[in-house]
């Protein structure tokens, strides 16, 4: 990453504090994304990962230290900032149902922050929406009403919509959540194939073990701050003593989890509805 | 119906119904997609405190209940976002405290006979009148325009607010744009379908729409075709069976779903007896997956250890049974997005 350390970072956080209202759920985050990095947030439940991807997006609030995107202070970030940067893919089990839409449908609203109000898809937008479809292998689901689809094929429609903006980062809460492990593999390929492709990523999880090929770096998010930032592959080298010197008793059992998820169907494969 | 045409009263009517007809599911469809289905009742609600204030200092009552609609759309979206734990308790006394006002102020006035009342509540075809029909043409046209323009963010933001809001839309300017659009529509349906039963006709033909269309665009349509059909339909039963006219309307709405969602029930096993499912694999097919990749009445096959996977809903369907054409010489074809492209 020595290269990449003289380009200027799309993300970085200086004692970052983020929180709702005054109340802080994660403070003293310091943190750098450059280019072409797929770094990994992990941590328990609870210790603030997700409130940091929200803060960066504006869900939450930054309450305190100094946080630039793509340069740009936050808060200027937010108000005359192009969103369309930011590939934000929510921690979301299910699409709402109330109305059917399909696939496509929902992944054309990842294109309209590069549209005006006036504007229509053009046949440009429309091709980028094929391919965002295509990439995350769902091409032929399309015109699939998405409330049809399975747990892990309807996170695969939420990375689509994010890249359907075609952003220079993309920020993922929890992908593999809830999907049964045969979906987490395919949630894996696709994770592969945009990294290929120099993807930079931001993925908030707590099981990265589906898709630590593509990781580059891991960010462990403990106590309301950072316990650890370094390689990959440091921090499997030293993951029991980094996670045993901050984590205790029931912590350990969500970084470790090799249940087979919340499915409770295992048999159902690619089928399987997981929620 | 030459007949029936030949009176002002029912050509004003029948104009009304069309723009009813065509503006209730429009915005209907947003409000179902949000899970805001009885919003539009409790608009109707405020709007006849405003028909009372009309009827009471002889102003017409389309303007005062524009008025009062308009004010308790902005109010309920700001309570909605502000998102406080009595903010339901807050709606419902913005509902009722409406009804009861409306209810108290008309009957101090000197056009409050029970009939009036009744009119405005439940739709009468009489009771358009030709300044009215002025106003509702103008106000539909609005709101078609303004549904158009802000279609594709609506959806967005119906279907997931937190992205949006993440995306730099104006969430709160779209929702208090939703509801505005819901308070303009009590307002052209009341006197056709009347303040009790507007909601009705913005969320009922978008229900039955749905179990027809499988996309939100086919279910928009479909909304608005038996949105139109239902309120022409019942401003002439109305008239031909001298009932009223919201009631038949919205009768004929629910008996389109009721139609809808048994033929959908129908459809549903029908179907189910022709697909055969396929084994459940962890594997998912897909361009790069090895397995050959075959064209298949327009869509795509895998062949898949002999035999056909088609990609159905979350799962996949053999198409090696009775619908697979024999012969059909199988072909290394390119990625899935290629072959669909030739289908609409």
């Amino acid at each position: 990453m020595t290269a990449a350390m003289s380009v200027e970072p799309i993300v970085s956080l200086r004692g970052a504090a983020f929180g709702y209202a005054d109340n802080a759920v994660v403070r003293h985050v310091t943190l750098d994304v450059f280019p072409g990095e797929v770094v990994a947030i992990l941590g328990p439940n609870g210790a603030g990962k997700s409130t940091i991807v929200k803060g960066l997006l504006g869900l939450s609030d930054q309450l305190g230290g100094e946080v630039r995107l793509f340069g740009t202070p936050l808060d200027r970030f937010g108000r005359t900032g192009d969103h369309a940067r930011l590939g934000y893919v929510p921690q979301r089990h299910t699409l709402s149902g109330s109305v059917r839409a399909t696939a496509e449908e929902i992944v054309a609203t990842g294109r309209l922050v590069r549209q005006s109000w006036f504007g229509r898809p053009s046949a440009a937008d429309r091709q980028v929406i094929a391919r965002a479809l295509d990439i995350v292998g769902l091409a032929d689901r399309a015109g699939t009403d998405v409330s049809t689809l399975s747990g892990g094929q309807q996170r695969r429609v939420l990375i689509a919509r994010a890249l359907a903006a075609q952003p220079d980062v993309l920020l993922m809460d929890e992908p593999t959540a809830g999907v049964d492990t045969a979906n987490q593999h395919v949630l894996a390929e696709v994770l592969g194939r945009l990294a290929a492709q120099g993807v930079t990523m931001l993925v908030v999880t707590h099981e990265m073990d589906a898709f630590v090929e593509v990781v580059t770096r891991v960010v462990v998010v403990d106590r309301g701050g950072v316990v650890f930032d370094g390689p990959r592959d440091v921090f499997l080298a030293r993951e029991a003593e980094v996670l045993h010197e901050h984590h205790n008793h029931h912590h350990d059992h969500e970084l470790y989890d090799s249940r087979p998820s919340l499915t409770g169907n295992a048999e159902a494969g690619p089928t399987g509805r997981a929620s | 119906m030459t007949e029936l045409l030949s009176y002002d009263f029912m050509q004003r009517a029948l104009l009304a119904a069309v723009l009813v007809g065509l503006v209730a599911p429009l915005v209907g469809v947003f409000l179902v997609q949000r899970r805001l289905s009885l919003i539009g009742d409790g608009m109707g609600h405020v709007a006849l405190a405003g028909v009372a204030v009309g009827l009471l200092t002889n102003v017409a009552p389309v303007w005062t209940a524009l008025v009062a609609a308009v004010l308790a759309a902005v109010a309920i979206e700001l309570i909605r976002a502000s998102g406080r734990t009595q903010g339901d308790v807050a709606l419902a006394v913005i509902f009722y405290g409406g009804i009861a006002a409306g209810v108290v102020i008309i009957s101090k006035s000197s056009q409050g006979t029970p009939a009036n009342l009744t009119a405005y509540l439940f739709g009468a075809i009489t009771t358009v009148k030709a300044s009215d029909l002025w106003v509702f043409a103008v106000l539909a046209v609005l709101v078609i325009l303004t549904t158009w323009l802000l279609r594709p963010r609506l959806f967005a933001v119906a279907s997931d607010e937190e992205y949006a809001r993440a995306m730099g839309m104006p969430v709160l300017a779209l929702n208090i744009a939703l509801a505005v659009l819901t308070a303009v529509t009590v307002v052209v349906s009341m006197r056709i379908v009347g303040l009790l039963l507007i909601s009705a006709l913005m969320i009922v033909p978008v229900a039955a729409a749905q179990l027809i269309g499988s996309s939100f665009r086919a279910t928009m349509r479909w909304a608005v075709v038996i949105g139109l059909v239902c309120s022409v339909g019942g401003v002439v039963v109305s008239y031909e069976a001298d009932t009223p006219s919201g009631g038949t309307i919205v009768v004929l709405a629910i008996l389109v779903f009721v139609a809808a969602s048994v033929g959908r029930a129908v459809v549903t096993r029908v179907r189910a007896k022709q697909h055969e499912r396929a084994e459940t694999h962890a594997h998912e097919h897909g361009p790069a997956c090895g397995h050959p990749a075959v064209a298949h009445h327009g869509h795509v096959d895998y062949l898949h250890d002999g035999h056909r996977h088609a990609p159905h809903e979350g799962h996949y369907d053999e198409h090696d049974g009775v619908h697979a054409t024999a012969g059909e010489p199988p072909h290394q074809a390119g990625t899935p997005a290629q072959e669909k492209a030739g289908q609409p």
